[in-house]
């Protein structure tokens, strides 16, 4: 048992040493208490539901969301609309289908197994409107980057004025969590922009935190159910693990030797 | 093969026997007689046997949904991920049991360096070791370009043109293996092909392994030869199975907590990035596991020496049997080996702390040092050690206290779990 302790912090231990490699160089990230986060985290549903109105009214006329369909948005673990408003929610946009018998392509209203329309035709076509900067497609983006959710948050509240001396291009502005501290994209909150559905007030941090938290659930949808089912597995490896080391103890017993 | 002629009872067990000896192998693998000191260090050999198993069964699952093509194979992972049942599980699990497989493997490694496992008459066993371990390399590599990530691209791309330092023909063999003129479509199915076919030839090879340790048996912690079967030693079953058991389970404890609560902190967030050729990212490093090679590969100046740094650096390990020429196994009585013993383990983490920062400065420095040594490690000082060193007395039973005024078993048993 005592060798087993040992082969158990030298495992830590050598997963240590990679988390202290990736945090060198960091930033430190504005903090806040993540629902999401631990060995039961879920999500907050209503801070899901106004994440995706922050995402819809903000976020996607430039950012595409291509991994995500209609439906997602009233599956059980994510922001769980109701059907019918799931239904309302993709026929309010305007997908292209076809072609017909005709052999046109047509436009039809968005229906629940529809993609998330894309902002844009395609990369290029992104660029163009965008001054050469692409924006990145939010499908997976809080697991694309290093400080993952504590990083998006902290980077929608950290615009700022440049500090004296640093020249800017045009179209690029000052962020204090970006990498090189220079963003394309022009800050995009503003306290009262949207006004929620559920009456919250619409400040910049809870704006940020509401769409983050949105993003964690579209890059990580079956979060809920990771965290459910991992207690239960850890549950019940600890306790099969109890049984046969009391089983390895009574068969060792034969033989002399400690175990 | 088996210790003892094996007679089944029953008499189609027998007509069976007789024509395919299954039943024969089956009580030669029950009876097995293994040290009864074997202490945790050796359970890894069972808990690697599961990791391959678990590689093996998810990637079959993960190969049902897979598209294996430029454009749409991140596509089709985040169609696992988000629509296939359970298929978020399948792949955390195959992901991370990619760093378990080799967690496991490095225990396992220095298990047999720190046991000196790896000595007469165990060389062969040591050699397939060591291309199993190669083999994994290569399967891990190609398993990380596959789901066509930032570093999955670009990492692919580095490894690849190592290739193109081998004079005259280099260029010639890198647009070979790209099956073009740079990673592309064509390079991503023949990785594809790769990834799918190498665990099928470390399965052969572990059961290679595993034969040529059932010749001469298991070495152990004392590092002396037993009589078996003898009261040194215990069936394999119960005794080894149920305490690999119990390990595999401690071990199951800390997969399924990466898996279900940390699944990608052993990953590159870069990966969630669709590879794109023209966007080269910030730091390309390996996944973990390759770090302390990367470093090597860094640490040399020259690019052809370079690639020769690194590979010696794993080939050298084939013909260890012969560079350590000291008659004894055990470091437990070897007083000096045990030293430098821990000094290389410390050797080879820095390695691959180093191999994770940006090679310039002091980190190049050290990670230059560092190498310098490890090749020392295998070509001095284990060699001179053999000759130089004044060992213990070595027992000459697991049970009994020795001969001789050597200092008994029990001291020895105590030094060795004191030591780590």
């Amino acid at each position: 048992m005592k060798n087993f302790l040992k082969i158990f912090f030298l495992i830590l231990f050598l997963f240590g040493i990679p988390f202290k490699s990736h945090s060198a160089e960091k930033v430190e990230y504005l903090k806040t208490d993540w629902s999401f986060k631990g060995l039961f985290g879920k999500f907050d549903r209503s801070s899901l539901q106004r994440g995706y109105q922050v995402y819809t009214e903000v976020c996607a006329s430039c950012h595409s969301m291509k991994y995500l369909s209609y439906r997602n948005l009233g599956e059980k673990g994510g922001p769980e609309f109701s059907e019918g408003q799931v239904k309302a929610i993709a026929a309010s946009f305007e997908v292209k289908d076809g072609p017909n018998a005709d052999g046109e392509m047509f436009l039809r209203p968005g229906k629940l197994s529809d993609k998330f329309v894309m902002p844009y035709e395609n990369v290029k076509a992104a660029q163009a409107a965008n001054g050469g900067a692409y924006p990145p497609d939010m499908s997976v983006l809080v697991k694309a980057r290093g400080g993952g959710v504590d990083y998006i948050y902290s980077l929608l509240q950290g615009y700022e004025d440049a500090p004296n001396g640093m020249i800017l291009d045009e179209g690029v502005h000052y962020n204090k969590y970006m990498y090189g501290k220079k963003i394309r994209m022009a800050a995009p909150l503003s306290e009262g922009l949207i006004e929620y559905g559920d009456g919250t007030e619409a400040t910049i941090e809870q704006m940020s935190k509401d769409v983050t938290t949105f993003l964690m659930w579209a890059a990580e949808p079956h979060l809920e159910s990771r965290h459910q089912m991992g207690f239960k597995a850890i549950m019940y490896l600890i306790i099969l693990t109890i049984l046969v080391y009391f089983s390895m103890k009574r068969i060792w017993s034969r033989v002399e030797t400690e175990v | 093969m088996s210790d003892h002629e094996y007679t089944p009872k029953s008499k189609f067990g027998k007509w069976f026997n007789d024509r395919l000896p299954l039943l024969s192998l089956a009580s030669h693998l029950t009876d097995y007689p293994t040290p009864k000191n074997l202490n945790y260090w050796w359970t890894f050999g069972g808990i690697l046997t599961f990791c391959l198993i678990t590689q093996i069964v998810t990637g079959l699952t993960l190969a049902m949904h897979y598209i294996a093509h430029a454009d749409m194979a991140f596509e089709s992972v985040e169609h696992i991920m988000r629509d296939v049942n359970y298929g978020w599980l399948i792949r955390y699990i195959h992901a991370n049991g990619a760093s378990m497989f080799f967690l496991a493997v490095y225990i396992h490694i220095f298990r047999s360096l720190f046991y000196g496992s790896y000595k007469s008459p165990r060389e062969i066993i040591w050699i397939i070791g060591i291309i199993i371990y190669l083999l994994m390399m290569a399967a891990a590599f190609m398993g990380y370009v596959l789901p066509w990530g930032q570093m999955s691209f670009w990492g692919a791309t580095v490894i690849t043109n190592l290739f193109s330092a081998i004079p005259l023909v280099g260029e010639g063999i890198v647009t070979w293996l790209w099956g073009g003129y740079s990673v592309d479509n064509p390079t991503l199915t023949r990785f594809f092909t790769l990834h799918y076919l190498i665990p099928f030839l470390i399965l052969g090879l572990v059961v290679l392994h595993i034969w040529a340790l059932h010749v001469p048996g298991n070495n152990n912690p004392v590092g002396i030869d037993i009589k078996k079967p003898s009261k040194d030693t215990v069936p394999f079953h119960p005794y080894i199975v149920i305490k690999d058991g119990f390990a595999l389970l401690m071990f199951m404890i800390v997969f399924a907590f990466f898996v279900f609560y940390a699944p990608n902190i052993l990953g590159h967030a870069d990966n969630y990035i669709e590879a794109n050729p023209l966007v080269t990212p910030a730091h390309i490093v390996p996944e973990w596991y390759l770090l302390p090679f990367y470093a090597i590969l860094r640490s040399v100046p020259d690019k052809l020496l370079g690639v020769i740094a690194m590979l010696s650096a794993i080939l050298i390990l084939a013909v260890l049997p012969w560079l350590d020429t000291s008659k004894i196994r055990s470091a437990v009585f070897r007083p000096l080996y045990k030293q430098f013993y821990w000094i290389l383990v410390a050797d080879v983490l820095i390695l691959g702390y180093v191999g994770a920062m940006p090679a310039e400065g002091l980190y190049l420095l050290i990670a230059r040092v560092a190498t310098a040594y490890y090749f020392l490690h295998f070509l001095v000082i284990l060699p001179v050690l053999g000759f130089k060193e004044k060992t213990l007395p070595i027992p000459l039973s697991i049970t009994d206290p020795v001969l001789g005024g050597a200092p008994n078993l029990a001291t020895a048993k105590n030094k060795e779990s004191l030591k780590h």
